[in-house]
């Protein structure tokens, strides 16, 4: 009876396939979950991220107050939301979008701070406008640290999304939370297969996304 | 709300509310420090073998990306409902931060700095202790402040798989009694304790840098470029 043995049991039950409660529906809630929240992180942390490294301002500021979110426990804040504002989706997209937010923001700010200023100096030179340097010249040097940032946000994401199950919402932390209360380990398993796998996913796509959107030439200098 | 009996701790949890910041304590910074013993010597060796860094990056972030609670429940079945298993995930959690900054501290030294250790008859242990680990100091704190703030956020994720979470035992609480007071002492006091332990390590930072300009370095890189124009400045 290992480890193996409960995973290969929990998937080759045909009842966990379908329904409310099957593997699909969870899968796509907490799907559901994530392009949210990391959507709504995204739109926060990339643009304050990009102006801010792009005018080199504000970065102190930015890290202080990112090590002070980071230190906010995200479980916490979940339940106490929950507590004060009853049964929700935004008290579970609060807590991730705060979780996700310092990175996205903290990478984006020193991917473009750490962009060579020499081409910049020239995009300059030539006669670009300020917008055109930081969409044609930073932002295309600065993607792969960029979307590492973003793949940290998202990663950490779909992980914490398990938890919103504690508080009565669905995805796959629902096969956890369940297994758990009902000593029914295969379950719990299961589902923990199933969301390190989804985290492993989110890694592959971000890699294929990287392969496609960072041009050739910063690759290779990399 | 019931702001009187914010420091009211139910007697399931069978601590006070110091002893619950003891066990939190524990359980966020034994990991750290288990993973920096793991992490230096790792380090040492992608700085000497450069072909073992590139995969010795992509374990830890595979390792880094299985969820919390996902880890904490395959160890049950080896580790049980016990503090060790909450403290295992978070040792490996933190090596994802802490072998690049060790690296990227140690291949930061100047290679001149290096040959003239070496020319005044340092052996390689020597010059390991004595010139490169100091010269890293920077970039290990800094990668130590990440891991340890994480490290004592997600420490309340044990409360789930059965009362070891230490401080985060005060969000069940808090949900199973319907007492959100218990969940706002919990956050603050995690918060609190996440802000001190950032101090600390900055504190210690000077200390042990006395050459570095008196300037905070708030993040990882800049910690690291301050690094590099203190090698320049200094040697």
């Amino acid at each position: 009876m290992n480890l193996f043995h409960f995973i290969d049991a929990f998937f080759s039950d045909g009842a966990h396939w379908h329904g409310y409660d099957g593997i699909p529906t969870r899968l796509a809630e907490h799907l559901g979950y994530t392009l949210e929240a990391l959507g709504l992180a995204v739109l926060i942390g990339l643009p304050v991220g990009l102006v801010t490294g792009h005018y080199g301002r504000g970065g102190n500021a930015l890290s202080l107050v990112a090590t002070a979110w980071r230190a906010l426990p995200t479980f916490g804040l979940l339940v106490l939301l929950t507590l004060l504002y009853g049964f929700g989706l935004i008290n579970v997209m609060v807590p991730l979008v705060v979780l996700a937010v310092p990175p996205i923001l903290v990478t984006t700010y020193e991917a473009m701070r750490s962009v060579d200023p020499s081409p910049v100096d020239a995009a300059r030179g030539m006669g670009m406008s300020e917008a055109g340097v930081l969409f044609q010249v930073e932002l295309p040097a600065a993607l792969p640290l960029v979307l590492s940032g973003i793949r940290s946000g998202a990663i950490q994401i779909v992980s914490t999304a398990t938890i919103a199950a504690y508080v009565g919402l669905g995805g796959l932390g629902r096969f956890i939370i369940d297994g758990l209360y009902q000593r029914d380990y295969e379950k719990v398993v299961g589902g923990a297969t199933l969301v390190a796998g989804m985290a492993l996913a989110t890694l592959a796509v971000f890699w294929a996304v990287g392969r496609v959107a960072v041009s050739a030439g910063v690759r290779r200098s990399a | 709300m019931n702001w009187d009996r914010l420091f009211d701790i139910p007697s399931d949890l069978q601590h006070s509310w110091l002893g619950l910041v003891g066990l939190h304590l524990r359980e966020a910074l034994l990991p750290v420090l288990a993973g920096l013993l793991i992490s230096l010597p790792l380090a040492q060796l992608c700085v000497r073998f450069r072909w073992l860094y590139p995969p010795v990056l992509w374990v830890t972030t595979i390792l880094y990306a299985i969820p919390s609670l996902a880890f904490f429940v395959l160890l049950i079945d080896y580790t049980g409902q016990t503090e060790l298993t909450v403290m295992i995930p978070l040792t490996v959690y933190s090596l994802v931060v802490l072998v690049p900054a060790i690296v990227d501290g140690v291949r930061s030294v100047p290679q001149e700095t290096l040959a003239a250790a070496t020319a005044m008859g340092f052996g390689p242990v020597r010059r390991y202790v004595q010139v490169q680990l100091p010269i890293a100091v920077p970039a290990i704190i800094a990668g130590l402040r990440v891991a340890t703030v994480s490290s004592i956020s997600l420490v309340s994720i044990g409360s789930i798989i059965g009362n070891q979470g230490a401080l985060g035992n005060l969000i069940n609480d808090a949900n199973i009694y319907n007492r959100p007071e218990l969940a706002v002492n919990a956050v603050l006091s995690m918060a609190l304790l996440a802000l001190l332990a950032d101090g600390a390590l900055v504190v210690v930072r000077l200390v042990l840098t006395p050459w570095m300009p008196r300037r905070v370095t708030r993040t990882k890189t800049s910690a690291k470029a301050s690094s590099r124009t203190m090698t320049k400045e200094v040697w």
